[in-house]
C-alpha cells in the first residue's frame, strides 16, 4: 500500500510488558509494543499465538495478570468496555439478531445519550458510508455474508472510536470478496482517520492491509515491521518461514567480513557468499533463507554468477500467474523456485526432469542466525 | 446361505425341510409394499401417524363426546344425559334434541364466571410469580460451568422423583397452624399467634409455584443457553453497562423461552385441581374443581361437559398463541 506519513513522535496505544495466563497456560508472554495514531496494525500470527488475547486485552474483555495499557496516555487497568475509547469489530460480527441493521448501528450512540436526531443523522451518515442505506431496516439474517461484515464495521465505526479493533475482519469472506473489501477497509480508514489493530492469521491480509506488522508467536512479539521489513527482513527462522514460503539452509559461517559473509551448506554443494556483513561469531551455525521468487532457473550456466547450483526439476505447479517449481538438487534436498508466467505460451518453459541452474544475487539471502 | 429368488435351490437341499421353505417362497415371492404404498408412503409419513392416530383416539374423540355431550339434556339414567338423535315411533320419526341451555346456564350462572375468572387469576398470579423465581435460576444454571450445569439441572428435576400429591400434603405439614413455619415463627418470638397460611390463595400461589417451576425453569434454561455471550461482549464495547444489556439483548432474545415457560405453568394451572383443594379456600373454588363436583357428585355430565368445552375454548387461545411462537424460533433458528 501506499506510504502514509504516520507521527511516530507519540504512541497512542503503548502495551507495557503485558503478560496474561489462564491458570498454567500463557497466553500473551511479556509484550511490549507501540502503535502510532492513524496506523493499520496488523497482529499476525497462527492460531494460539495469542493475538486474540491481546486484542480482547485491548478492548477490556480480560485484563492482563501483570502489565499496563495505555490508550491515549490513560491507563486502561480500571476501565471497563463500556467506558473505553475503542470499538471492536468482532470475527462472529456479533449483530444483535432482533434489531434492524439501522438499530444495530444506532445501538452504541444510544448508549452516549445523545438526541434522536443525531443519532439518526450518524447512523444514516455510516450506512451511506459502508452502501447500506437501502438495508437499513432488514435484519442481519436477511443480509448476506459481507453485507454482514459492512454492518459489523458500521456499528463499531459509528462510535467514532480512537481505535478499532478488528477481529479477523475478513475470515468469513470468500476469497474475491475478501480482495475487495481488504481495499475498501483501507480506504475508509484513510477517510476516517481512525487508527485500526487487526488481528488476522492470513498473512497475505496482513501485508495488504497494514502499516505496520507484529508478528506474534506463543504469546510472544517476534517481529515488528512494515509489511517489506517482515517479508525481506525476517529477524528469525520463524518469521522467515511463516510469512511466505522460503527455502531455508542449514549453515556454517566460513568468511565473515565487514562487506561481505560466505557460508558453506553442504546441502547446497556450494558456498553461498552473501552481500552484505553480519554480526555473529566466527564459525557460527546459521541459516541461510532465499525465497523462490529471487532464484532465477536456467537451462545453461549464467555468467558471473556469485551463487550457483544444479539440480533437476521434480516437480511443477501451474499457478496462473506463476509457476512453482520443485528442483531436487544433487544433494538431494528440494528447493523451491518460483519463475513468473511472462509468456502466455509454454514452448520455453522448463518442464519435468530437466537439469538446470539455480542462481541468485549476492543480495539476496538472508543469513539468520536464530 | 438361502437363496431367496431367482436360481434354483441348491441340490442337496431340495428334499429337506428347507428346501420345502424355498420352493414355497419361491412360487408366492417375499411379501412385496403395493406400488401406491411405496410411492406415497415415505418413512417420515409413518412417523408423524402415530402422534397423530394418538391424538386422535385419546384428544380429539374424547373431545368430540364431550362436545356431544355438553348439548344434550339431563338425565336420571345410566349414561346420565338424553341422546342427541332418538328415533321415536319405532323408527318413523327422529328426534333431535339440541339443548344450548347448558352453555346458556354456564355463561349466565356468576359462579361458573366467577369460577373461571378466579382460577384464571390465579394462574396468572402463579406464572407470574414463576417467572421470577425461575428466570434468574435457569439466568444462573445457564451461565454456569457445564460440569455444574448438569448437577444443577438434576437437582431442577429433582422433585419429581417423589410423589405429586405426597409433595403438596408436605406443603399442608409447613403451612397449617400448627405447623413447621408457624413453630419455628413462634419459637423465634416473631410472631405471638400462629399466621393464617393454610387455606388461602398465598398457600395456592406457593403449591402452584412449588409444583410448576421446572416446567418454567427448563425452556427458559433451554433458550438463554443457545445465547451467544459475544453479542453482550459487543453491546459492552458499545458502551452499554451489564444491566443495560440484559435489558436490551438478553431478555428480549429470550422472549421465546418466556413465553414457552409461562404457556407450560398458565395452561395446567387454571385447570389446577389437587393443589387449590387441599391448599386453598374452602369458600372459593377453581374450575377444575367445579368440573369434577358437576360430573362426580352432581352427576351432571351436559353442564360438566359445557364448563370443559368453554374452558377449553378459553384456553386455545394462549395454546396458539405458544405455537406461533415455538414456529417463529424454530423458523430463527433454521438460518
Amino acid at each position: 500500500m501506499a506510504e502514509k506519513t504516520i507521527d511516530r513522535s507519540q504512541e497512542y496505544v503503548r502495551i507495557e510488558s503485558v503478560t496474561k495466563r489462564f491458570g498454567d497456560f500463557v497466553a500473551v508472554d511479556n509484550v511490549s509494543l507501540n502503535i502510532y495514531k492513524g496506523e493499520i496494525f496488523c497482529l499476525l500470527g497462527g492460531s494460539g499465538c495469542g493475538k486474540t488475547t491481546l486484542l480482547r486485552m485491548l478492548a477490556g474483555f480480560e485484563a492482563p495478570t501483570s502489565g499496563r495499557i495505555l490508550i491515549d496516555g490513560q491507563d486502561m487497568a480500571s476501565t471497563p468496555p463500556y467506558e473505553r475509547p475503542v470499538n471492536m469489530m468482532f470475527q462472529s460480527y456479533a449483530l444483535f439478531p432482533h434489531m434492524s441493521v439501522e438499530r444495530n448501528v444506532a445501538f452504541g450512540l444510544e448508549q452516549e445519550g445523545l438526541t434522536k436526531a443525531e443519532v439518526s443523522n450518524r447512523v444514516a451518515d455510516m450506512l451511506d458510508i459502508v452502501k447500506l442505506g437501502e438495508f437499513a431496516r432488514r435484519k442481519p439474517h436477511q443480509l448476506s455474508g459481507g453485507q454482514r461484515q459492512r454492518v459489523a464495521l458500521a456499528r463499531a465505526l459509528v462510535k467514532r472510536p480512537k481505535i478499532l479493533l478488528l477481529d479477523e475482519p475478513l475470515g468469513a469472506l470468500d476469497k474475491k470478496l475478501r480482495e475487495h473489501t481488504q481495499f475498501e477497509l483501507i480506504n475508509l480508514q484513510e477517510r476516517l482517520g481512525v487508527t485500526f489493530v487487526v488481528v488476522t492469521h492470513d498473512q497475505e491480509e496482513a501485508m495488504t492491509l497494514a502499516t505496520r506488522i507484529g508478528v506474534m508467536n506463543k504469546g510472544q512479539i517476534v517481529q515488528v515491521g512494515t509489511p517489506t521489513d517482515i517479508y525481506e527482513f525476517p529477524n528469525s527462522r520463524f518469521v522467515a518461514d511463516f510469512i511466505g514460503s522460503v527455502n531455508i539452509f542449514e549453515g556454517q559461517l566460513i568468511e565473515d567480513e565487514p562487506g561481505h559473509v560466505r557460508i558453506r551448506c553442504p546441502e547446497l554443494d556450494t558456498t553461498v557468499f552473501v552481500s552484505h556483513g553480519i554480526s555473529s561469531a566466527p564459525d557460527a551455525k546459521v541459516s541461510v533463507a532465499i525465497r523462490p521468487e529471487k532464484i532465477e532457473m536456467t537451462r545453461g550456466a549464467p555468467e558471473g554468477a556469485e551463487n550457483l547450483t544444479r539440480g533437476i526439476v521434480k516437480e511443477i505447479a501451474y499457478m496462473g500467474d506463476m509457476s512453482v517449481y520443485l528442483v531436487k538438487l544433487d544433494s538431494g534436498r528440494m528447493v523451491r523456485v518460483t519463475i513468473p508466467n511472462v509468456e502466455r505460451h509454454a514452448d520455453e518453459r522448463i518442464v519435468w526432469d530437466e537439469a538446470v541452474h539455480l542462481s541468485w544475487h549476492a543480495s539476496s539471502p538472508v543469513v539468520l542466525s536464530q | 446361505m438361502v437363496r431367496i429368488s431367482g436360481s434354483p435351490a441348491p441340490q442337496g437341499l431340495s428334499n429337506s425341510r428347507l428346501g420345502l421353505l424355498h420352493a414355497l417362497l419361491h412360487q408366492y415371492g417375499p411379501p412385496r409394499w403395493s406400488r401406491y404404498v411405496r410411492e406415497h408412503w415415505s418413512g417420515q409419513r409413518l412417523v408423524i401417524a402415530v402422534p397423530w392416530i394418538w391424538l386422535f383416539l385419546f384428544f380429539i374423540v374424547p373431545f368430540l363426546i364431550v362436545f356431544k355431550i355438553s348439548f344434550s339434556e339431563i338425565r336420571l339414567a345410566m349414561p346420565p344425559y338424553a341422546p342427541l338423535f332418538e328415533w321415536l315411533e319405532e323408527g318413523r320419526r327422529l328426534v333431535t334434541t339440541l339443548d344450548l341451555s347448558n352453555y346458556a346456564f354456564v355463561i349466565s350462572d356468576g359462579l361458573y364466571v366467577s369460577t373461571f375468572l378466579y382460577s384464571l387469576k390465579i394462574a396468572a398470579v402463579s406464572t407470574v410469580l414463576c417467572l421470577l423465581v425461575g428466570y434468574p435460576m435457569a439466568y444462573g444454571i445457564a451461565r454456569a460451568a457445564p460440569t455444574t450445569r448438569s448437577l444443577l439441572l438434576m437437582l431442577i428435576i429433582l422433585p419429581f422423583w417423589t410423589s405429586f400429591l405426597l409433595r403438596v400434603y408436605a406443603w399442608m405439614g409447613l403451612l397449617k397452624s400448627d405447623g413447621v413455619i408457624n413453630n419455628v415463627l413462634l419459637s423465634l418470638g416473631l410472631i405471638d399467634m400462629p399466621l393464617t397460611l393454610l387455606y388461602t390463595d398465598l398457600a395456592v400461589y406457593i403449591g402452584i409455584v412449588y409444583s410448576y417451576l421446572p416446567f418454567m425453569i427448563l425452556p427458559l434454561y433451554a433458550n438463554l443457553e443457545k445465547h451467544d455471550i459475544t453479542l453482550l461482549e459487543a453491546a459492552a464495547d458499545l458502551g452499554a453497562r451489564p444491566f443495560k444489556s440484559f435489558f436490551l439483548i438478553t431478555l428480549p432474545l429470550s422472549v421465546p423461552g418466556i413465553v414457552a415457560g409461562c404457556l407450560l405453568v398458565f395452561i395446567p394451572a387454571v385447570g389446577e385441581f389437587v393443589i387449590p383443594s387441599l391448599l386453598g379456600r374452602a369458600d372459593q373454588l377453581m374450575i377444575g374443581r367445579i368440573l369434577s363436583d358437576e360430573f362426580f357428585a352432581n352427576r351432571d355430565w351436559p353442564v360438566a361437559s359445557a364448563v370443559a368445552i368453554v374452558m377449553l375454548i378459553a384456553l386455545l387461545l394462549p395454546i396458539m398463541i405458544f405455537q406461533r411462537y415455538q414456529r417463529r424460533e424454530l423458523e430463527a433458528a433454521k438460518r
